[in-house]
């Protein structure tokens, strides 16, 4: 190890890396401990664990450091292969645990290859899209790009752990960054906005909306023909029209629970009506702008679009109804605030809404949440820890992790920049997406604006594997990032 | 670009994230509650009520255990119902009549089912409670109580009501709270302080230990016992005497204010407030309107005071200087005046009558002339009702007298206003013939019993007194609040009071109550018969006079005043006189010689005479 890259850590990162996992431990150990007596001994006591699995980490750290930057670029593929082997010997060797076969056991250790299968597959990635050969923006390539992805999460659905599968859609960030186009982004985008509304407001009032956007986008296209001096006035009026639709939805997130009822039914639909089809003279402005230079859009690619949409709209219907099964039907009820049963299934995200909730500015102290000391957030210490740092420590410490988490990405994003090699960078933008996805949905879940998805908050969470993956994830990027240097 | 994007969707949710911990933490407050709700269960310790004494150290109210059963609505399983009912021997619809009933009041806070189980009841439900999830049983301590006297004085405990929970929220649901007498006025000192217990619950609602290791725990303070004025032997006497009549006795302490005795008849036995029992016997004791046993006469009924007024009177005409004692007045039946010879009748008598013969023999013609006296001594009666108003509200009448009692009327004194008003000054003028009967007590002048006694203890004193109080002690330490230590001053001089204390005097040795003299005690006393009327069927109708009496004893140095009131007893000594002097031979001497009087009141019952009204014939009175 060249004595540069030593000098070259970004101890930035490091020192955000260390303040999380610390804090993470002092809630983790507020959330578990059984008896006042402190003791770094008894390891049926889960802080003491995890404040081991926190020492051997800070060990694999050094090890990290102290292999060959060049290691992780060559043995990528290998490193890939192998996890895939791990994740599909689970289905022969896995030990079930709480209805999941994610794990091996080796005496009283057990380790989820899936929390590892991330690193690998980021790795893969990064190798795939450096390679010289690849061109991004050609679909073969995006097709084997997908497929690389979507390999361990294909085999961690059936676990069956479909949480940990989402996370494999991280990848986003580095295939957007290296030039996918952003289609694919205002497609998913979309499909998730039609998807929720569907939900919530049934398939025919979206199908509605739909097409009045569409009319909206056609306005600006048809007035453009006929006099194009207009747009000005076009364009002030849609502004806005925008500020209105933005405090339109402002106020619907804000309330989470959208109360469509009575009169109030049909002045919201009138309104809904205007907004959409302003939003979509907006869009088609925007698009019309773009497009001087480019071919236009044919009026065939709008029907289709509205085709596809019903189509989508009535799946997704078809789908919640027919294919999912009552639990799954019941997380996304929950979130919609379409039926909150908060003795049953509602009861996590209510109990961890409670415990967030009644911490108010300063929180009740550490180790004084009634909530936390209660029990009654399952699983608090591992998936739901934030809720003890919402309760224990209130606005400000929960606002101070949620800043934390953004620094750190911010950092990343920053160090992902500066590389020059394109391997470290589609690396960096791995690891920026993956602890984004699992900050956002777990975030997300635990203050009830996301379904319940069980999957960990990086650093904090209890778990020996979920900490290991994360900083080794973490640490093989700072390890990049600091042999940047050699680089020419 | 593409980089600010990234930049862009993680800056964004950081935001949402705050927005919405903002909303949680910071803009929705419900969630602290629902936390307490969850994890905190409350417990009360009850601290034992204190015991009430009396002056002579005489324990007269404890406590007593008693069990309650109680229900924490949302812990309630599915139960026996029938089981329960019998063992409790309750119907169905009253047990679900209470759950609900507690339910609507909160789900989570205990409520009491059934109240004051008895101990037998108690050791049988303790056995099978384990088959009733949701109910526990509450031991509380009750009123026990150890005389059957001074029911009024006591007062009595209950259930606060809704309205008192509001009013302070120190109280609970089921919580004990004095609702009348001593129980009610010293309800802070007797009931002390209930101490609180935080229990930290986990989510199977099993305790994990004390919230917050009990910093905000706190150790029941025990109520504080007191020591009241009452004399039980007295109090006990006055009720022994007072048994089938209708009114009051208050016999005072001059020298201190104390009530010695506060009786008022009919009434009842204090532990028929007490246990399950309790609605069911107050329920017939708020309904029975024609005794109406809850009312406390000594202290609420407002009677025209009648001839014990003309001492007032007296006092009032000596201090403004409009007779001496040495003028005499003659009487001729009664005193005339007007230009129409209004009258204002008078029994026989020996006439002329000066001062002092004439409070012995109540000549109304004297007290009229003294009255109108003082009227006219002023340039118009308005001011000279004014002056003698002043006068008479110095002795404690025609208002509250701001004593420790629970209840309490203040009577009346007329002022100038009433009458311009009565009479629609200045259309039509009015003089002081108008307002003729305050000379002897009747007409617009109104006394509670107290009042008058506290009126008597004034003369008795020669021209001030103490405001009447109950309480003596609290836990055994003389109470001195400056309303009852400091005494009030009459604005009449010092020596008027002999020539009117002679004329009390001889009330009894040669007046109207001489036949009620007590061997050894100089007594001093004054009779009065009081007309009343009441409507029967809408028609104003006279029923048999009062009987009124207020004495002091001895004549130097008094240890007692006392007003006896009786309803419908005819004449002053008849009934008000007999028993006066028999209460005064009771406390100084603790013996009756006069045994003869003492069978006399023991024998002889007004019911018949109670009856008259409601008999719906036509009846005769003052026989």
């Amino acid at each position: 190890m060249a004595k540069s890259s030593v000098a070259a850590i970004d101890w930035i990162t490091v020192l955000l890396f260390l303040l999380l996992v610390g804090f993470g431990w002092g809630n983790i150990y507020s959330a578990s401990y059984e008896n006042e007596a402190f003791s770094l001994t008894d390891f049926s006591q889960v802080y003491v664990k995890q404040a081991y699995w926190i020492l051997l980490s800070i060990v694999l750290i050094v090890i990290i450091q102290a292999i060959e930057a060049k290691f992780y670029e060559r043995f990528a593929g290998l490193i890939y292969v192998i996890s895939i082997v791990s994740l599909l010997g689970l289905f022969v060797f896995g030990k079930t645990i709480s209805g999941a076969t994610s794990w091996y056991a080796f005496g009283p250790v057990r380790i989820q290859p899936s929390e590892f299968a991330k690193i690998c597959t980021a790795l893969a990635l990064a190798k795939f899209l450096s390679d010289m050969q690849t061109n991004i923006k050609l679909v073969n390539h995006q097709l084997r790009a997908f497929l690389i992805i979507a390999l361990p999460a294909i085999v961690i659905v059936p676990q069956p752990d479909p949480g940990s599968a989402l996370v494999y859609a991280a990848f986003f960030f580095p295939l957007y960054r290296e030039g996918l186009a952003a289609i694919y982004l205002i497609i998913g985008v979309s499909a998730a906005v039609l998807f929720v509304y569907t939900l919530l407001l049934g398939p025919f009032i979206i199908i509605i909306g739909s097409l009045l956007f569409i009319i909206g986008l056609l306005i600006p296209k048809v007035s453009s023909l006929h006099k194009e001096r207009k747009t000005k006035i076009y364009l002030s009026i849609s502004l806005l029209i925008s500020l209105l639709v933005i405090c339109y939805f402002v106020i619907q997130i804000s309330s989470i629970k959208i109360a469509l009822d009575g009169l109030h039914y049909y002045i919201e639909l009138i309104i809904f009506g205007f907004l959409v089809t302003a939003f979509g003279i907006i869009t088609g402005l925007l698009v019309e702008k773009k497009s001087f230079e480019r071919q236009k859009l044919k009026y065939s690619g709008y029907i289709i679009t509205l085709l596809v949409i019903i189509g989508f709209c009535f799946s997704v219907n078809y789908i919640f109804n027919n294919v999912f099964e009552q639990r799954h039907r019941d997380r996304f009820n929950i979130v919609l605030g379409k039926e909150v049963d908060a003795k049953g299934i509602g009861y996590n995200t209510n109990q961890s809404q409670i415990a967030i909730g009644s911490g108010g500015w300063i929180g009740k102290g550490w180790k004084e949440g009634t909530q936390t000391k209660g029990g009654f957030v399952p699983e608090q210490h591992t998936d739901y820890i934030f809720s003890t740092v919402g309760e224990e420590w209130g606005f400000l410490g929960g606002g101070m992790v949620i800043v934390l988490f953004v620094l750190l990405l911010i950092r990343l994003i920053h160090l992902a920049e500066r590389q020059k090699n394109q391997f470290s960078r589609v690396y960096g933008y791995s690891v920026i997406g993956i602890l984004f996805i699992h900050f956002a949905i777990n975030i997300g879940m635990v203050t009830g604006l996301m379904p319940t998805i069980g999957i960990p908050l990086p650093f904090f969470s209890y778990g020996g594997s979920g900490l290991w993956g994360f900083t080794i994830l973490l640490f093989i990027f700072v390890k990049l990032d600091a042999n940047r240097v050699n680089e020419w | 670009m593409r980089k600010l994007l990234l930049y862009l969707i993680i800056v964004t949710t950081g935001v949402v994230f705050i927005a919405r911990l903002f909303y949680l933490q910071i803009y929705n407050t419900s969630f602290i509650a629902l936390s307490e709700d969850n994890a905190i269960k409350v417990i009360y310790d009850y601290p034992q009520r204190g015991a009430i004494y009396d002056r002579n150290g005489k324990l007269l109210v404890t406590n007593q255990p008693s069990y309650d059963v109680m229900v924490i609505p949302r812990e309630l399983k599915p139960f026996d119902t029938l089981e329960f009912c019998s063992i409790l021997n309750i119907t169905k619809e009253k047990l679900k009549k209470s759950l609900k009933k507690a339910r609507v009041y909160s789900p989570r806070v205990p409520s009491i089912v059934i109240p004051q189980l008895t101990k037998d009841e108690y050791a049988y439900l303790q056995e099978k409670m384990r088959k009733f999830e949701g109910f526990y049983i509450q031991k509380r301590s009750l009123r026990d109580y150890q005389t059957t006297y001074g029911a009024n004085v006591l007062g009595y405990i209950g259930e606060v009501n809704e309205s008192q929970i509001g009013k302070d929220p120190y109280y609970l649901s089921g919580d004990l709270i004095g609702i009348d007498g001593v129980e009610k006025k010293y309800e802070k000192t007797l009931r002390g302080i209930k101490g609180v217990k935080r229990i930290q619950k986990d989510r199977f609602n099993r305790d994990i230990g004390a919230y917050k290791n009990g910093r905000f725990d706190t150790l029941p303070v025990n109520g504080k016992d007191i020591t009241i004025t009452l004399d039980t032997k007295l109090q006990e006497y006055g009720q022994k005497l007072m048994e089938n009549k209708r009114g009051g006795i208050v016999a005072l302490e001059p020298s201190t204010g104390e009530i010695l005795a506060l009786v008022t008849a009919p009434s009842y036995k204090p532990e028929l407030l007490v246990g399950r029992k309790r609605s069911a016997n107050f329920t017939k004791l708020v309904y029975d309107t024609i005794a109406i046993p809850l009312f406390d006469r000594g202290l609420k009924a407002e009677y025209p005071p009648g001839s014990p007024f003309k001492t007032i009177n007296a006092l009032i005409g000596l201090q403004e200087g409009v007779i001496d004692t040495e003028e005499s007045v003659s009487c001729r039946m009664g005193y005339y005046y007007g230009r129409r010879g209004q009258k204002l009748g008078c029994h026989s008598h020996r006439s002329p009558l000066s001062m002092i013969p004439g409070i012995a023999n109540s000549c109304n013609a004297y007290f009229a002339t003294v009255y109108r006296r003082i009227i006219e001594k002023y340039d118009t009666p308005q001011e000279g009702i004014e002056a003698w108003r002043k006068h008479v509200e110095s002795f404690g009448l025609g208002h509250y007298l701001g004593n420790d009692l629970s209840a309490g009327r203040p009577g009346k004194v007329p002022t100038a206003k009433y009458y311009d008003k009565i009479y629609q000054y200045p259309k039509y003028k009015w003089y002081a013939t108008a307002t003729l009967s305050n000379a002897i007590g009747q007409g617009e002048v109104l006394s509670t019993p107290i009042q008058l006694a506290n009126m008597t203890a004034a003369i008795a004193n020669r021209g001030h007194y103490y405001t009447p109080h109950i309480i003596k002690a609290i836990d055994g330490k003389p109470v001195e609040f400056e309303n009852y230590t400091k005494p009030k001053s009459t604005t009449i001089n010092k020596e008027h009071f002999e020539p009117v204390i002679e004329g009390m005097h001889e009330v009894y040795t040669k007046g109207t109550a001489s036949f009620l003299q007590v061997e050894g005690i100089d007594i001093c006393g004054k009779t009065g018969t009081a007309e009343n009327f009441t409507k029967i069927d809408g028609v104003k109708t006279q029923l048999t006079d009062h009987s009124v009496f207020i004495a002091f004893a001895p004549k130097e140095n008094p240890k007692i005043a006392l007003a006896v009131f009786i309803e419908h007893g005819y004449w002053g000594a008849r009934y008000a006189g007999r028993i006066a002097s028999l209460m005064i031979e009771k406390h100084l001497r603790d013996s009756i010689s006069r045994t003869d009087i003492e069978d006399w009141i023991l024998t002889h019952s007004l019911e018949e005479e109670y009856a008259k009204p409601y008999s719906g014939e036509p009846f005769k009175i003052n026989q």
